[in-house]
C-alpha cells in the first residue's frame, strides 16, 4: 500500500479488496454451499425413499395408532389415530415437566439455601448432596431409580403401606385421589375471586402506603381472604368431595391413583438432578447481592421483611431467573429420556413407537423437535420481555 | 514527688486474659457452627440423626459386608446369601467388558496405548506452568486422534481390523466425548463470530443453527441421526453406527460451544477490535491474533462446563444401540451367572462412581481455572 498520496485521494481499493463486495460474494458462497447441502439432502432422500417404496407426508396422521399406551391424560385407545398418540405423549411430556418444575424449584431453593447456612453439617450436607448427583449423568439416575429401586419393590401383595393411604410396590405408587362432584365448580370459582382480590388489597394497600404512609397488614388480611373465600364458597356450593383411598382387591390395589413407576422413576430422577443444579443459581444468586445493599436498606429505615422484598430479593431475583429458566428448559428437554425408562412421553410415544410403526422417519422427527422448538422459542421470547423488564437503568 | 515508695507503675502491657473457653478451641467452634441459635441446634441434632440412621447400612452394604473377592470362582452364589452387601467381585470380574466392550482380548494392547498416550498428553496439556504447550495441543488434539484412529481400527500396516461394533465401555465414551469436543471447539468458534458477524446472510444462517439444536434434546438429534442420516446419504452409503451418533454429538455440542464463545467475544472491550483494526489486520488475522486468544482464554471454565455436561450426555448414545459405559452395565447386569438381589444396585453405583470421578475431578479443574484466571487483568 502506498501512503504518500493518501490525502489527496481517497484511496482506490481494488474491486475484490472492496469489504462490501466481498461480503456479498462471502454471504453468496455460504449460502450457495447451504443450499446445494440441502438439495444434496433431499434429493438423496427422494431416491432413498423411492428406493424403499415410501412416500413422503404428514397423512399418515389420520391413520389407525393401533397401540395403546398405559399412561394418559386424554381418551385414548388402539383405534384413535396418530394425532392422538402425539397429543397424548405430548401431554405427558408437559405433564412430567409441569410437576417437575414445581418439585425442582422447592428442592433446589432448599438445597441452595441450606448450602449458604452458618450450620456446617447442613451447609456439608448440602454440599455432598449437590457435588454427587450433579455429576453423574441423568440417564444413570433415572436408569437407578426405575430398575434398582422402584422395579426391586415387593409384590402386591408384600407391598409397603404407609398411614394405610400410600400404597408402595412394584405396579406403582397408590395415592389417594379426589372424587370431584359438579358443584366443585363454585368452590374454584370462589378460589379464583379470592386470588383476583388478594390482589387488589395489595394495589390498593400499595397505593394508601405511597400517599399517606400508612400500613395495612397486607399479609394477614391476604392470608385470610385466600383461605376465607375458597372455604366459604366449597361449603356454600353443597359440593361434597371425597377421597378415593387404595384397597387391596382380589391381585391388585383399587381406587387411588397409580402412578406408574415410569413416572415416579421420571419425576423423582429429573427433580434431584435438576435442584442440584437450581440450588447453585439460588447460591450465587444470593451472594449476588452486596452486603451494602442490605445495610443501605436498613440505613434508609427500612424494616426486616421490606428490607429483603424491596431490597434484596429483587436483586437476587435478577440474577437468579435467567438461568432459572434455562433450567427449566432443560428439564423439559430431558424429561424425553423418559424413553429410555418407557414413560410415554413425546419421544418415546411418537418418535419411538410411532416411528417404528410406519417408519416416517424425516416427518416424525421434525414434528417432535418443532414441538422442543416451540417449547425453547416461547420460553426465550418470555425470557427477553421480562429482560428488558428488569434490566438495570443504567444512567 | 518524693514520697513514692508506695507507687507502682507498670512497665509493660499485662498480657491479654485468655479468651473464656466457650469462644475459643473445639467449644467455641462447635457454639459457632452448630448451636448458634435454638433453630440450628435442632437442624445440627436432626442431621446427626439423619446422618446416624442413614451412614452405618450404607458403610455396612458398601464396605464392610460387600463382596470384594472371589477367589473360588462361585459367581453369584457368593452374592446371593441374605444380608451380604455390594457385590464387588462381579465389577473386578467384568471389568474389561466395561472398559472396552468386545474389543477382542488379544488386541487389547491398541485401546491401551491410546488410553496411556491420552492420558500422558492430556495432564501436561491441562497444567497451566507446564511448557511446549502449541506441540502439544497439536499432538492431543490432531495427531493423536489420527494415529488413535488407524490404531483402533485397524486394517493398516497388518493390524487385524476391528470395527467399530466391537467398541465399547468407556473406551467409546472417551472417544465420543474427546471427537465430540475436539470437532465441535472449531465449528463452535465459527457459529459464534457467524453470529457477530455484519453478514446479514452468515449471521441468520449461524443464529438458526444455533438455536435448532439448543432447542432441542440430544436425544432427539440422536434419533435423528440415527434414523435420518442414512436417508440424507446417496443410495448405497452405509454410515457407521458411531459415526452417526459422532455426527449428532458434534453437531449438538458444537452450538452450545458457540454460544459460549460468543459470551466470551461479547466480553472484550470494543477497544480490541479498533485496536486490531487500527493495525491494519485483517479480519481474520485480527480475530485469529487479537481476538480470540483473549475471548477463549475468558470462556476456558465455560468450555471445561460444557465438556462436563458433553461427557455425562455419551450416556444417552446407549438409547441409540452404542455400548457404552453405561450400556455395558445395563448388558452385564443380565447376566445369569452373577444374578444376585444387590447385583443392580452395585453395578449402578460403580458406573455412577466412574462418571462422577471424571466430572468431578473436571469441574475441579474449571474451578482453579476461574480462580487462576480471574487474578489476571481483564
Amino acid at each position: 500500500m502506498t501512503t504518500t498520496a493518501a490525502h489527496l485521494d481517497p484511496p482506490r481499493t481494488a474491486f475484490l479488496n472492496d469489504p462490501v463486495v466481498r461480503g456479498v460474494i462471502y454471504q453468496i458462497i455460504v449460502a450457495g454451499l447451504v443450499v446445494a447441502l440441502f438439495v444434496f439432502i433431499l434429493s438423496n432422500a427422494v431416491q432413498n425413499l423411492v428406493a424403499q417404496n415410501k412416500t413422503m407426508g404428514f397423512d399418515f396422521l389420520n391413520q389407525v395408532a393401533g397401540f395403546d399406551i398405559f399412561f394418559k391424560l386424554i381418551p385414548y385407545d388402539r383405534a384413535s389415530s396418530y394425532w392422538g398418540a402425539f397429543a397424548v405423549g405430548l401431554l405427558n411430556t408437559l405433564l412430567v415437566a409441569f410437576v417437575g418444575i414445581i418439585l425442582a424449584t422447592i428442592w433446589g431453593f432448599i438445597l441452595g439455601i441450606a448450602r449458604l447456612s452458618s450450620n456446617l453439617i447442613i451447609s456439608w450436607l448440602a454440599t455432598i448432596y449437590i457435588e454427587t448427583l450433579r455429576n453423574i449423568p441423568l440417564l444413570l439416575q433415572l436408569y437407578f431409580w426405575y430398575f434398582a429401586v422402584l422395579k426391586t419393590m415387593p409384590n402386591v401383595k408384600q407391598s409397603f403401606v404407609y398411614f394405610d393411604t400410600f400404597v408402595l410396590n412394584k405396579r406403582g405408587f397408590f395415592v389417594p385421589w379426589p372424587v370431584l362432584d359438579d358443584r366443585f365448580i363454585y368452590a374454584v370459582g370462589a378460589t379464583v375471586v379470592a386470588i383476583v382480590a388478594a390482589f387488589a388489597v395489595r394495589r390498593w394497600a400499595l397505593r394508601r402506603l405511597e400517599a399517606t404512609g400508612k400500613r395495612f397488614p397486607v399479609g394477614w388480611t391476604n392470608l385470610g381472604i385466600l383461605i376465607v373465600v375458597p372455604v366459604a364458597g366449597y361449603l356454600l356450593s353443597g359440593s361434597h368431595v371425597t377421597f378415593s383411598i387404595p384397597v387391596l382387591k382380589g391381585f391388585n390395589y383399587e381406587g387411588g391413583e397409580d402412578l406408574p413407576p415410569e413416572l415416579v422413576a421420571l419425576v423423582m430422577g429429573l427433580v434431584l438432578y435438576t435442584a442440584t443444579f437450581i440450588a447453585e443459581i439460588v447460591r450465587a444468586g444470593i451472594l449476588a447481592v452486596n452486603k451494602g445493599q442490605t445495610e443501605a436498606a436498613a440505613s434508609l429505615g427500612l424494616r426486616e421483611g421490606d428490607r429483603l422484598r424491596l431490597v434484596v430479593v429483587p436483586q437476587a431475583m435478577r440474577v437468579i431467573i435467567p438461568p432459572l429458566t434455562s433450567q427449566y428448559l432443560n428439564l423439559t428437554k430431558n424429561s424425553s429420556l423418559g424413553a429410555a425408562v418407557g414413560f410415554p412421553e413425546l419421544v418415546n410415544v411418537f418418535a419411538g413407537t410411532a416411528l417404528n410403526q410406519t417408519g416416517r422417519a424425516i416427518e416424525i422427527i421434525s414434528l417432535t423437535m418443532l414441538v422442543y422448538l416451540t417449547f425453547s422459542l416461547g420460553t426465550s421470547a418470555l425470557m427477553n420481555i421480562y429482560n428488558a423488564r428488569v434490566a438495570l437503568k443504567e444512567r | 514527688m518524693s514520697d513514692d515508695t508506695a507507687r507502682f507503675v507498670r512497665t509493660e502491657m499485662a498480657p491479654a486474659e485468655r479468651p473464656p473457653i466457650r469462644v475459643t478451641g473445639l467449644i467455641g467452634w462447635v457454639r459457632k457452627h452448630l448451636f448458634s441459635s435454638i433453630g440450628n441446634t435442632v437442624l445440627t441434632l436432626l442431621s446427626i440423626a439423619f446422618l446416624a440412621w442413614v451412614m452405618p447400612p450404607l458403610l455396612n452394604f458398601l464396605v464392610f459386608k460387600a463382596v470384594w473377592t472371589d477367589p473360588d470362582g462361585l459367581k453369584g452364589d457368593l452374592c446371593r446369601p441374605e444380608g451380604v452387601g455390594a457385590c464387588w467381585a462381579f465389577i473386578s470380574a467384568r471389568i474389561t467388558f466395561f472398559v472396552y466392550g468386545f474389543y477382542p482380548q488379544t488386541e487389547l494392547w491398541r485401546p491401551n496405548i491410546v488410553l496411556i498416550s491420552g492420558l500422558v498428553l492430556i495432564v501436561p496439556l491441562f497444567t497451566p506452568k507446564a511448557p511446549y504447550k502449541v506441540p502439544n495441543a497439536i499432538l492431543f488434539f490432531i495427531v493423536l486422534p489420527i494415529v488413535s484412529f488407524f490404531l483402533l481400527t485397524g486394517g493398516v500396516f497388518g493390524i487385524t481390523p476391528v470395527p467399530t461394533e466391537k467398541w465399547g465401555g468407556l473406551l467409546i465414551t472417551l472417544v465420543i466425548s474427546v471427537v465430540g469436543i475436539t470437532c465441535s471447539i472449531p465449528i463452535g468458534i465459527l457459529l459464534a463470530l457467524g453470529r457477530r458477524s455484519r453478514l446479514p446472510i452468515i449471521k441468520t444462517l449461524s443464529i438458526l443453527f444455533i438455536e435448532l439444536w439448543r432447542a432441542v434434546p440430544l436425544i432427539t438429534v440422536l434419533f435423528m441421526a440415527s434414523v435420518m442420516l442414512p436417508l440424507f446419504m446417496p443410495q448405497g452409503t452405509t454410515v457407521d453406527k458411531l459415526l452417526r451418533a459422532l455426527v449428532g454429538v458434534t453437531l449438538f455440542e458444537s452450538a452450545y460451544l458457540a454460544e459460549v464463545v460468543r459470551g466470551g467475544l461479547q466480553a472484550l472491550p470494543r477497544g480490541q477490535y479498533e485496536a486490531a483494526s487500527s493495525l491494519g489486520l485483517s479480519y481474520w488475522k485480527s480475530m485469529a491474533f487479537v481476538i480470540l486468544p483473549q475471548a477463549i482464554k475468558h470462556v476456558i471454565p465455560g468450555i471445561v462446563g460444557n465438556f462436563i455436561s458433553l461427557f455425562k450426555d455419551t450416556s444417552l448414545v446407549s438409547i441409540v444401540g452404542l455400548f457404552d459405559l453405561l450400556n455395558t452395565m445395563q448388558s452385564a447386569l443380565g447376566d445369569q451367572d452373577w444374578l444376585s438381589p444387590n447385583l443392580t444396585v452395585t453395578g449402578y453405583i460403580f458406573a455412577g462412581l466412574v462418571f462422577w470421578v471424571f466430572c468431578f475431578s473436571m469441574s475441579r479443574y474449571s474451578r482453579f481455572l476461574e480462580r487462576r484466571l480471574d487474578t489476571g487483568h481483564r
